[in-house]
């Protein structure tokens, strides 16, 4: 197999650099719906004058170019142990070349690797092998602002009354947004698993986020849920950065894991509006990126 | 119309600050985020360790150059760290909340008249917003490359052993853009947000 430690750089670069189009037409239109001359307003217009910025000059969209994490689905022939070795290469390369900053921290001494390669879950990758089709690799960027107000609810939930039902769901997610305030660096999205266990739910929670807006969830309860989240998470008045106004979730994504009997965890994984994620795929030898 | 204001700031500029005024930041700052507030509690707040030689002096001049100025919650990303050419690429700020339990604290042992940061911070730093007097000054969030082009100049750089992002950056700014969000006078928007945002989550849970 042809070594991909270039074209990972790449897909790192723009993921770091280039904001995917349905994100920012998301912003755009939020942008439009503050009030002329308002800190929200004036909010979102920074935000999308620095999309264009980094774009134009192949700089990272925000400093904190956050916790790697990759998707990877592959078919037969290609081995996780190699790409593995590429994404660390591709890694370092892009910390090297100020795509990426150096953020792996050794929990214990403080000391910063200085390449974003550290223990066994830095660079994060996830493999699912494939019976048929083409190698992709997803790769998105959370930074630490948006991670640190994710949090898991444990339903029954008493102090919100939420119990083991949508309807719970509904209530826990929008504690979460109201929690997070603008510390997530709202307009933010939400990315939520209900069931699994602790470890899979964020897992499951964060991988929906692989996925563009325009995605139907396959589950119809599940997509009216989203809308109204999103509806009601808006109402709350929050707004770009916490400055109060009208935006602030731009979408949500919800998925289902089986659970066991005892557990009914709810997982909400914030993306701040500065949602990098991008694609690569390799078909026939030829790489192209979405 | 946005605000020129340059450091070190004065008590009367720093009074004459309202929430939600837009600013447009002149002088030179200091970055400082987690670490950096741990090792100032530890070594000269609530001394836990000892302070080398060579911390007194890194406290010394840090102290001469806030006098009245601003510390920033931010962990860029740097060019030409291999030359010591130091350029700042990315530059937005970090979660400020995070420093609460030392901000007020440190803010007082450094003369800093503003912080700044985003996400806003809570009662202590709003207390010592007040007393001091100071100011809380909230930069976009995400608008990292933006951010950087108002960096004209790396001054110099303390304690880069705590990696890139925690080092205190010494910074030259011009039109620095940020909006006030905590004042001199009791004002918090945070807290206004807040206020109104749970009072509809009330509503929307019921």
């Amino acid at each position: 197999m042809k070594d991909l430690t270039a074209e990972i750089l790449e897909l790192i670069r723009r993921t770091s650099t280039d904001l995917p189009a349905d994100i920012e037409k998301r912003l755009r239109d939020a942008r439009d719906g503050e009030a002329p001359a308002s800190a929200a307003r004036k909010a979102m217009d920074t935000i999308l004058a620095n999309v264009e910025m980094t774009r134009r000059d192949s700089t990272p969209i925000c400093q904190d170019t956050g916790t790697p994490l990759f998707f990877v689905k592959l078919p037969d022939g290609w081995k996780p142990r190699e790409i593995r070795n590429w994404i660390r290469a591709a890694i370092a390369e892009s910390t090297r070349l100020t795509y990426l900053r150096p953020n792996a921290v050794d929990s214990l001494s403080g000391k910063n690797s200085g390449n974003n390669l550290g223990s066994k879950y830095f660079p994060t990758i996830h493999f699912e092998e494939i019976d048929e089709g083409d190698l992709t690799i997803d790769l998105i960027l959370k930074g630490g602002g948006c991670e640190n107000v994710g949090t898991q609810y444990s339903l029954p939930d008493d102090r919100l009354k939420a119990g083991r039902d949508l309807e719970g769901v509904r209530k826990v997610v929008l504690d979460a947004v109201n929690r997070a305030q603008g510390e997530g660096c709202a307009p933010g999205f939400l990315g939520v698993a209900i069931g699994g266990d602790r470890g899979t739910g964020f897992t499951a929670s964060k991988e929906t986020l692989i996925q563009t807006l325009d995605t139907k969830n396959p589950d119809p309860a599940l997509e009216t849920l989203e809308h109204r989240i999103t509806t009601e998470a808006n109402q709350l008045g929050i707004g770009p950065m916490g400055f109060g106004g009208n935006a602030t979730v731009l979408g949500t994504r919800i998925t289902s894991e089986h659970r066991l009997p005892a557990s009914y965890f709810v997982t909400v994984s914030y993306m701040c509006w500065a949602y990098r994620r991008r694609k690569m795929i390799v078909h026939d030898g030829q790489v192209t990126y979405t | 119309m946005d605000k020129q204001i340059s450091l070190p700031l004065s008590d009367a500029a720093v009074k004459d600050l309202q929430v939600g005024d837009s600013v447009l930041l002149s002088g030179t700052l200091v970055t400082g985020r987690d670490a950096a507030h741990k090792w100032l509690t530890d070594c000269f707040i609530h001394p836990k360790t000892t302070a080398t030689q060579e911390d007194e002096r890194i406290f010394e001049e840090l102290r001469g150059i806030l006098d009245g100025g601003a510390i920033y919650h931010c962990g860029p990303v740097v060019a030409g760290l291999e030359t010591k050419a130091y350029r700042f690429v990315a530059a937005g700020p970090t979660t400020s909340v995070r420093e609460e339990p030392y901000q007020a604290d440190v803010m007082k042992i450094l003369g800093l008249k503003a912080v700044i940061g985003k996400g806003g911070m809570g009662s202590r730093t709003l207390q010592a917003c007040r007393e001091i007097p100071g100011v809380y000054l909230h930069a976009i969030g995400g608008a990292a490359s933006l951010i950087a082009r108002s960096v004209e100049e790396v001054l110099g750089v303390y304690k880069l052993e705590f990696g890139v992002p925690e080092a205190m950056w010494v910074i030259r700014v011009r039109d620095f853009p940020a909006v006030v969000t905590m004042d001199s006078h009791g004002q918090s928007l945070h807290a206004d947000v807040r206020t109104r945002s749970s009072a509809m989550l009330e509503k929307l849970l019921s």
